[in-house]
């Protein structure tokens, strides 16, 4: 594509189809998406596997068989998979040139992403007071630091998400923004990704 | 009281800078100044030569640290320096060359020349490069604060719980360590994705990965560790600032921790590390040895797989640093072999060097010396590599000047040597003028003996007994004479670096214009005017072959083919959100220094404010016309 007809794309309300990879800038931006989601991994790795080095560390706390409660985590996991659902269905309204219903599905996204924070956040104060706390133990420290970087992802997630809302809200969509959405969506499922193996790994496994 | 006036002064600030709200004729002063245009600068060749002078500032201030050791250890119970002293002296060291002087060295070079090797205007994230320069930057200057504020860091660059912990290490050393490594570290993930995404997408046509140049192969391989090895250290690091600062348990014992988790992520980085800064070495020495040699390099296509093999295998290999832990014989020969695999690409690369020099009309410049010297040097140090590599050698090694003189012998013999090679070698293409070759010569004829007489000695301080890390020994132990033998070598680098100094103040002041391609060059970088233009390119080339210029120097033309007919060319503006957001990174890691979480959290939130403003930036960055490229081809070849 040339740079005229990119600087038209740009100004006109139709995108090209795959607006996300029109441009260099764009295909820059995912390629490097990946390649951060392919450090997180390693990172969420290493907090993974101190969680389960020290999950049997549990001093005078309670153990991960008494602290668990399957339903209410069962709640937050199929809220964050539906919203990674409805991420999808944001990037699917851009690839209709539909942006109402992108700022829609993404707009969805972005209220269950906080729902799904406010539940952790009422689970974490309920484990306090069970005596499950950051410096209680070295099973608290590390369940505290895995679970607590995955929630900051969350609530970068949500903010960043909201951010890009705001601006196509205020200047409309433009070939700039898809990139953006895009990666911002991928970024969204590598969260999601990371809190089925939380799902897994933290709490089915600490119930066995 | 003082958060209070914390938080006012913050808020003011963040509100004038949100505002507009300051003088504008003084705004413009300061936009005006030629600091302002490198401060803001997303150039890839100005960012080259900013993280060259930052980490040549790091390179002197860990050289002295290295001498104060050294002139300690000059005779038997010395008081020169001993104590808590002396163990912050050679931490501090460790930690300086290998994070602030060997990365930010070679990713000067990765950011002045990877570009113009594979025919690239600018990097894939030119305002990501300019953060992670200002990340080092800033991680560089927050961990050397704790001289100026006593206590710096005294736990070895391993940093080993429980000796890291409060408990051992009371006051804020440690925590200096901690936050400025974890800063710097973001510095160094950015610019690895940037360097990956950059020879990934941004190569130009006909530029297929096997046409790639060597140096861009080992730095694409060196940011592929970084990748995957940076992400470790991040999280260890968070491990020791949770237990250090907010009371956590992973690594106390009586609390249900373990300190073995420290050493494997420490290692699970450390490892991938020694490769990332000496892949790009290898690089550069097969860049300098097939020009020299005037030949194309040998077995081109398995160096780039040993490269490969290398990067692979080094990620297998950490536990071979924790033999004595007690990980029990299996795991400690898996690692043992493993370790001793990693032998068979780098002997691999070694003859391919050794090749390309035979029947080659070699040239001993400068450049080429340090790559001839670097061979033999290195080989010394994989030797020893592979005797530490089996355990009941190991067991003997271990903690010994020993092992002080392995890891000297493959980072100064690979990667300073390498290093300096590479600034002889590309010097012209950078300022447009060479080093002068004498001053040049006498400085690798001191470097290199007195390199050796610093370290080969080493081998046998270590074998008579001499432990590391210590301060002092006794008269009666014989160790008295090859001490201070060592510390004359030591002396002698120390000249040979300052004649480094002298040598490009002297290049400078009796600089002479030389042209495109000063060394008869084979790859692109060469094809282009020196210094660059800042747009590197006036017309992308077509690359048609390994050696591209090379090529078409053979083929009798004197200019690569454009791939693109001459016309205006986008590029990236300035900007001052970079070192803004890395601010807001200093100044919370500052705050969690000393215990004010307020003041971290602050900063922290100041810093991804910024971020949510370059966010709304409309950037669209510039077009340079193309008559104006027209007028620089011209001025620059007039």
């Amino acid at each position: 594509m040339s740079t005229a007809e990119l600087e038209q794309a740009k100004t006109s309300a139709k995108l090209p189809p795959h607006p996300e990879r029109a441009t260099m800038e764009g295909r820059n931006k995912i390629l490097g998406l990946w390649l951060f989601i392919g450090a997180e991994t390693v990172m969420f790795a290493c907090f993974f596997g101190t969680y389960l080095a020290l999950k049997g560390s549990n001093l005078d706390g309670p153990t991960t068989q008494e602290l668990y409660q399957i339903p209410m985590v069962a709640i937050s996991t199929l809220i964050l998979l539906v919203s990674s659902l409805t991420s999808v269905l944001g990037v699917l309204g851009m690839h209709q040139n539909n942006y109402k219903k992108m700022m829609l599905w993404f707009g969805v996204t972005v209220l269950l992403g906080f729902s799904f924070l406010g539940l952790e956040i009422y689970e974490f104060v309920e484990y306090v007071h069970a005596g499950h706390t950051f410096a209680g133990s070295a099973f608290g420290s590390a369940f505290y630091t895995l679970l607590g970087t995955h929630g900051a992802h969350v609530l970068f997630g949500v903010l960043w998400i909201s951010g890009l809302l705001v601006q196509v809200w205020r200047r409309g969509m433009s070939l700039d923004m898809a990139p953006k959405f895009f990666s911002a969506s991928l970024y969204w499922h590598f969260i999601d990704v990371i809190w089925v193996f939380i799902f897994t790994v933290v709490y089915l496994m600490g119930k066995v | 009281m003082a958060t209070l006036v914390t938080i006012i002064v913050f808020i003011l600030f963040l509100s004038a800078i949100l505002t507009g709200g300051y003088n504008k004729e003084l705004m413009d002063r300061f936009r005006s100044h030629w600091l302002w245009d490198w401060i803001t600068t997303v150039d890839h060749k100005k960012i080259g030569i900013m993280y060259g002078i930052g980490g040549g500032f790091f390179f002197i201030l860990g050289g002295i640290e290295a001498l104060l050791i050294r002139t300690q250890l000059f005779y038997p119970n010395n008081d020169f320096i001993v104590g808590r002293a002396f163990n912050e002296l050679l931490t501090m060291h460790g930690t300086t060359m290998i994070f602030f002087v060997a990365m930010p060295l070679l990713f000067a070079l990765m950011n002045m020349i990877v570009p113009l090797q594979i025919g690239a205007r600018d990097v894939a994230f030119p305002f990501l490069n300019a953060m992670g320069l200002w990340f080092f930057i800033a991680g560089g200057i927050l961990m050397n604060l704790s001289w100026l504020f006593g206590n710096a860091p005294d736990a070895g660059w391993t940093n080993y719980v429980p000796i890291a912990a409060n408990e051992y290490s009371a006051g804020t050393g440690i925590d200096y360590y901690v936050l400025g490594l974890q800063i710097s570290g973001f510095g160094t993930l950015m610019s690895g994705i940037n360097f990956l995404a950059t020879i990934i997408n941004m190569r130009t046509e006909g530029m297929s990965f096997l046409r790639m140049p060597l140096f861009t192969w080992t730095s694409f391989i060196s940011s592929a560790l970084i990748l995957f090895g940076f992400p470790p250290l991040t999280a260890g690091l968070f491990l020791i600032m949770f237990e250090r600062l907010f009371g956590a348990n992973f690594f106390d014992v009586a609390a249900g921790g373990n300190p073995i988790i420290w050493e494997h992520l420490f290692w699970i980085f450390g490892h991938p590390e020694v490769y990332i800064v000496v892949l790009p070495a290898f690089g550069i020495m097969s860049e300098v040895i097939s020009t020299f040699s005037k030949k194309r390099l040998f077995g081109y296509t398995s160096m780039v797989f040993a490269t490969i093999l290398i990067g692979f295998l080094g990620f297998m290999v950490w536990a071979h640093h924790m033999f004595t832990v007690g990980m029990g014989p299996v795991a400690n020969s898996i690692f043992a072999i493993a370790t001793m695999t990693i032998a068979v690409p780098t002997g691999i690369k070694v003859f391919n060097w050794l090749f390309t020099m035979w029947g080659g009309k070699i040239r001993f410049t400068t450049a080429m010396l340090y790559a001839v010297g670097f061979i033999p040097t290195f080989v010394m140090g994989g030797v020893t590599g592979v005797m530490l590599s089996t355990p009941p050698g190991d067991y003997q090694y271990h903690d010994s000047y020993f092992v002080v003189a392995h890891f000297h012998y493959v980072l100064i013999g690979g990667t300073v040597f390498g290093i300096l090679a590479g600034f002889y070698y590309w010097w012209p293409k950078i300022f447009g003028y060479k080093l002068n070759e004498k001053l040049g010569k006498w400085n690798f004829w001191l470097f290199f003996i007195g390199f050796h007489l610093t370290f080969l000695i080493q081998h046998f301080i270590g074998l008579f007994g001499m432990p590391r890390r210590v301060f002092t020994y006794q008269p009666e132990d014989g160790l008295t004479l090859i001490n201070q033998i060592s510390t004359v070598g030591a002396y002698m680098m120390a000249v040979a670096t300052i004649l480094f100094v002298v040598n490009v103040i002297y290049s400078y002041r009796h600089r002479v214009p030389v042209g495109n391609d000063p060394w008869d060059g084979r790859t692109l970088e060469w094809s282009i005017p020196s210094p660059a233009p800042f747009y590197n390119f006036a017309q992308l080339p077509k690359v048609r072959a390994l050696d591209a210029f090379w090529h078409e120097k053979m083929k009798g033309n004197k200019e690569m083919e454009p791939a693109e007919p001459l016309g205006p060319i986008h590029m990236p503006s300035n900007n001052h959100l970079p070192i803004v957001i890395v601010l807001g990174f200093f100044i919370s890691g500052l705050g969690f220094v000393f215990r004010s979480n307020e003041v971290g959290a602050l900063g922290l939130i100041f810093a991804f404010l910024m971020m949510f403003v370059r966010s709304f930036e409309k950037d669209h960055g510039y077009h340079v016309e193309t008559d104006e490229v027209e007028k620089v081809e011209k001025g620059v070849k007039a």
